[in-house]
């Protein structure tokens, strides 16, 4: 096996799951906000939360179904580049995954096909009920995909058998307390996603001066929740810390940039990383004992350095210290803007303050790059294992691997991929643009459950044909 | 528990192969024609479905890694450029379907990747089964093949076949669906696709006997095999019956008789092995384990659920697609 196979292997699972995470964070958190939104309508009776739903049942559609799309590589990825993996994690990781699928089709074919034609079809508490499905459906999905991730970031409930590993306690796997602080982790990632998204496209409208009634609600709504939930992300985030520091101390040591034990610990803000010298440059860093009061919520804690590790057990240093620091940088931004405009907001100053205004709009981004600097922190920050303490991601690899096939699939994932997204991302956009349209839109006839895309085809198909059944 | 999770993991992916195959099919036939209203009609026949059928590829590969990871990893990483491509066709004709209605200027490039995308998708599970029934090659539970260990004439031919097989079901589905036009064309067509589809099957089974493959021993030991061939055989009378007087219904059941009946042969000539002669169903499954923790949540109650969703979706959308008078 050659190494240059293994690194690319890794960066197309890395650049196909990122493409895919994008995706599903924002429909967990729009599916959230179009159950609150629905609740709202049922509670209050103002039509304009019936406008705002429909509006982003269409972005929700399209975001839907590029993750679907998106999803299908991953369900086979893991056995073409990572077939040692598979075999060896199968009997865990593929009955959690095979619940993610089942769980998210049959969610998605009953209730998401309701949500599209069943408004007149079905009394309003069941059309709540339905979303509320929805909701819950993406969140399972989340659930199961994070519980299989934190069973590879601290394997638990297993014994190995016959060069495998097979689940003994399954309790032990689905209730790690691993999961529990990330799973939610992952979950308030994607409600904020949805907040600032929709704040942002508030603020968009605002500047644009149209659908007032609409983007102040959006306005409102996104930047409150936002406001609310960045503070409880924070509460999360240091959770996280606690199991790294306890599971993984070269990950931990690896974002602090800490190349020595420390007892009590000092905390490097910024620097650049010098591996080669194990010390960093240009580093602004808080004297002791803020890095023990950080990572270990104690004044008087040794923190462990780099240096008691062995080198082939470390982390590439430089990327989960700085993707670490981008993720906590976007969230300081976002936090700053929502308190911000909460506060014009509950003064009736906001839609008079263009930049604030500008500031919201163009922050649509940080979620997403949060998110994605957040997820490189913990699947880089736990190299060289892809099972942690157990199996390396080198003897993970499908052994016969070549670089030359690897590049290859490589090429290929990059030219699908982009095509397909920079489409479907630039419809999002039209949709956006457009906003709400000030009238109600009736689903088209032939757009079903699965296929969420057809919700916004202004040529449809239908205009042409319809199903009649047998025997009109 | 392995009894069941075989018959689940068959049973998804006969209904894939089914479900899947007659949109595939309508696919590669959509590249035949040019004309935007016969196109449309033929889109509008497999709209309602198509992505629903593809979720069963997805729900089998699952059930694979999950019930049988040695499987799951030995194949997936041993076709690794042809899954490539296959996933790679199969995303391109799943947007293309929703894309091409987006644009007027781009839409033959939507149209090239859908039909395309159809055809290279067909052609490699053809292509798959092929070089399954033929052996991999595999020394100690290891594929020993490299990137190209797949690759053989007899695998091509089986692609080709699949392409054929598919495009004869999907040839049904539109007489099934449509009328006009479109359907008289389907009609024209089964012919042909059915002759050159047997011209393969005779093709095949004369290779294996020329090569003495292993799968043809299995014959002789087991003589009760050949009641499938004879389903098919009965299946295929009665839809060419059906084709000559006109029967818009029959065709397309009696072709996936013969699809089902195929897939009971293969499935049957291989037991009990999953991979043709290197590794049985019992040493490819997962520890008891893994399939209990399956079984009592998405084996007893999401897996039912899904086919009655499935049955009640094609229920919904049963009978012909009519063209409306409102064209515009």
């Amino acid at each position: 096996m050659d190494l240059t196979a293994l690194l690319l292997s890794r960066i197309q699972f890395g650049s196909t799951v990122a493409f895919h995470i994008i995706f599903p964070s924002f429909t967990i958190g729009l599916a959230a906000w179009l159950t609150v939104l629905e609740a709202l309508r049922l509670w209050t009776g103002r039509p304009v939360y019936r406008l705002i739903f429909e509006f982003w049942l269409k972005i929700f559609g399209v975001a839907f179904g590029l993750g679907v799309v998106s999803g299908i590589v991953m369900a086979f990825q893991f056995g073409t580049n990572w077939s040692e993996l598979s075999r060896m994690s199968g009997p865990i990781q593929g009955p959690l995954l095979s619940y993610e699928t089942f769980t998210a089709f049959f969610l998605e074919a009953s209730f998401f096909g309701i949500l599209l034609f069943g408004r007149p079809r079905v009394p309003p508490w069941f059309y709540f009920f339905s979303t509320a499905m929805v909701a819950l459906g993406t969140t399972l999905s989340a659930f199961w995909i994070m519980v299989n991730n934190s069973w590879m970031q601290v394997p638990t409930g297993y014994v190995m058998e016959n060069g495998a590993f097979a689940p003994d306690d399954w309790a032990k796997i689905l209730f790690s307390p691993v999961v529990w602080v990330r799973f939610p982790h992952m979950l308030l990632a994607s409600y904020l996603t949805g907040a600032v998204c929709v704040a942002a496209t508030g603020a968009w409208y605002v500047l644009r001066a149209i659908f007032a009634a609409e983007a102040r609600v959006m306005l409102r709504m996104g930047s409150y929740l936002a406001a609310v939930l960045l503070p409880a992300q924070l509460v999360f985030g240091h959770l996280n810390g606690e199991y790294i520091v306890h599971h993984q101390p070269a990950k931990m040591a690896a974002i602090e940039a800490r190349w020595h034990d420390e007892k009590p610990a000092s905390e490097v803000l910024l620097a650049w990383p010098d591996v080669e010298n194990h010390r960093n440059l240009f580093a602004i860093t808080l004297p002791p004992p803020f890095g023990s009061l950080i990572d270990s919520d104690n004044l008087s804690a040794g923190e462990v350095g780099l240096e008691s590790i062995p080198p082939e057990n470390w982390p590439p240093v430089a990327i989960p210290f700085f993707s670490f620091r981008i993720m906590v940088g976007c969230w300081a931004v976002m936090l700053l803007i929502a308190w911000i405009g909460s506060y014009l907001i509950h003064k009736g100053r906001f839609e008079q303050n263009r930049m604030l205004l500008w500031a919201t709009f163009l922050s649509f981004p940080l979620p997403f790059i949060a998110i994605l600097s957040g997820w490189v922190t913990a699947e880089v920050g736990r190299q060289p294992w892809v099972v942690y303490g157990v199996l390396r991601t080198a003897d993970a690899m499908t052994p016969f691997l070549t670089a030359r096939t690897v590049a290859v699939s490589l090429a290929v994932y990059c030219v699908v991929y982009s095509f397909i997204f920079a489409f479907g991302i630039y419809y999002i956009y039209r949709l956006l643009r457009a906003g709400p349209e000030g009238r109600l839109v009736l689903p088209p006839a032939a757009a079903v459950p699965n296929r969420p895309m057809s919700v916004v085809d202004e040529h449809h198909l239908t205009p042409t044909a319809h199903h009649v059944p047998a025997g009109e | 528990m392995v009894t069941f999770w075989v018959a689940i993991l068959a049973v998804s992916i006969l209904l894939y192969v089914l479900l899947d195959g007659f949109d595939l099919g309508v696919g590669m036939l959509f590249g035949l024609t040019h004309d935007e209203t016969r196109r449309r009609e033929m889109l509008s026949a497999i709209a309602p479905m198509w992505d629903g059928n593809e979720t069963w590829l997805v729900v089998a590969g699952v059930v694979l890694w999950g019930a049988f990871p040695v499987v799951y990893a030995t194949l997936l990483s041993a076709f690794y450029l042809p899954v490539l491509l296959a996933l790679a066709g199969l995303i391109l004709r799943g947007v293309a379907f929703e894309y091409r209605n987006k644009t007027e200027r781009l839409r033959w490039i939507w149209d090239a990747g859908f039909a395309g995308g159809s055809l290279v998708a067909a052609f490699i599970q053809g292509m798959i089964v092929g070089a399954l029934v033929e052996q991999l090659p595999i020394t100690n539970g290891q594929y020993t093949g490299g990137d190209f260990g797949w690759f053989s004439p007899f695998a091509m031919l089986c692609g080709v076949g699949l392409c054929l097989g598919y495009a004869l079901l999907g040839a049904c589905w539109l007489v099934r669906k449509c009328e006009g036009d479109v359907r008289e064309e389907a009609y024209r067509l089964i012919p042909y696709l059915a002759i050159s589809l047997l011209a393969f099957l005779v093709v095949v089974f004369g290779y294996a006997l020329a090569e003495n493959l292993r799968v043809i021993h299995r014959w002789v030991e087991r003589p009760y095999l050949c009641a499938f061939p004879a389903i098919g055989i009965v299946a295929a009378l009665v839809a060419a019956a059906s084709v000559r007087h006109r029967r818009d219904g029959v065709p397309f059941y009696m072709v996936a008789l013969i699809f089902t009946a195929a897939f009971g042969t293969l499935a049957i000539s291989f037991w009990p092995y999953m991979i043709p002669f290197s590794i049985t169903i019992e040493e490819a499954a997962a520890p008891h384990s893994s399939l209990a923790f399956m079984f009592w949540g998405e084996g007893l109650f999401v897996f039912p659920l899904m086919l009655l969703y499935t049955v009640i979706s094609y229920t919904v959308f049963r009978g012909k697609v009519r063209p409306t008078a409102n064209h515009y």
